[in-house]
């Protein structure tokens, strides 16, 4: 069980790597769309876009059904509103790098006020 | 050793996020210290590792080089539990103290260009780090998940998601 879970998190890990991809599931949260729909609006080949569905799949972010010569693909089990949440998380995590640059531009500051006292004196 | 902590309130949202155009993200923030040190931070690797990954993160920075020259390269390796992600591209406009530009090559095709402009007024550097997509849906993901340099804190974030 441990092992699935573990999986399963490698699989998401992988799943969201990848911009197209995260693209794909940001537009798979307003309408469900073909895998030509989506080769399409990623400026991608069918062969390309088939790909990464193959990958969101794999991670159950997206299932997909064919209907007739048509493969539709729809968000899967894993809901958007999780991706969705993480706007704000974007904004909080440059604010934290930022804090943090902070402190090390605060260093750079005091280390110079130092070797100027040491060149003065 | 209390003296040296900030007075400042932590509530004020002090870096902002915002669209500028369908393919373009823009994060602002004011940074008090002069231009050239901010600059010093983003381009010497020592510097650059200890506050580009927020402790907050849990994520491990393996390994980061960079040569901050226009056509330069720069790869920052992560662990992230078991897996490890690496992150690199290429310089392609570096102005001392002031503009820095370097592509996002790991996810090929949409990759983003990031270009910062380092600007001083009385001793604060105004920061402006833009993301520019190659198209608008692009830059959807990349706001919504944080492009490839959010990702690890979203990678995070899921962890809890997924676990709970």
């Amino acid at each position: 069980m441990v092992q699935y879970t573990q999986a399963r998190l490698d699989d998401s890990f992988a799943a969201l790597s990848d911009v197209t991809r995260r693209g794909v599931l940001e537009q798979l949260g307003r309408s469900d769309a073909s895998i030509t729909d989506l080769a399409d609006r990623f400026d991608m080949t069918l062969t390309g876009m088939k790909k990464h569905v193959g990958v969101l799949e794999q991670a159950g972010l997206v299932t997909t059904e064919k209907v007739g010569r048509v493969r539709t693909c729809k968000l899967g089990p894993r809901r958007l509103e999780e991706v969705a949440a993480w706007l704000e998380r974007y904004r909080r995590l440059w604010d934290a790098r930022f804090d943090a640059l902070e402190l090390v531009v605060d260093e750079l500051k005091c280390k110079e006020k130092i070797d100027g006292r040491r060149k003065k004196g | 050793m209390d003296a040296g902590r900030k007075a400042e309130p932590a509530a004020m949202d002090r870096t902002s996020v915002e669209r500028a155009s369908d393919r373009e993200i823009v994060v602002t923030r004011a940074i008090n210290a002069p231009a050239r040190l901010v600059f010093e931070a983003f381009t010497r690797p020592e510097l650059f590792r200890q506050w580009w990954v927020p402790k907050s993160l849990g994520l491990t920075l393996l390994s980061c080089e960079m040569d901050a020259r226009v056509g330069g390269k720069y790869r920052l390796v992560f662990r992230h539990g078991d897996s490890t992600m690496e992150f690199y591209g290429t310089y392609t406009e570096v102005v001392p103290h002031s503009r820095l530009t370097w592509t996002n090559e790991e996810s090929g095709e949409g990759g983003a260009v990031t270009t910062v402009t380092f600007e001083e007024k009385s001793g604060k550097t105004l920061l402006v780090l833009r993301d520019r997509y190659a198209s608008k849906a692009a830059a959807d993901a990349g706001m919504s998940s944080g492009a490839y340099d959010g990702m690890p804190e979203t990678f995070g974030q899921l962890d809890e998601l997924l676990v709970s």
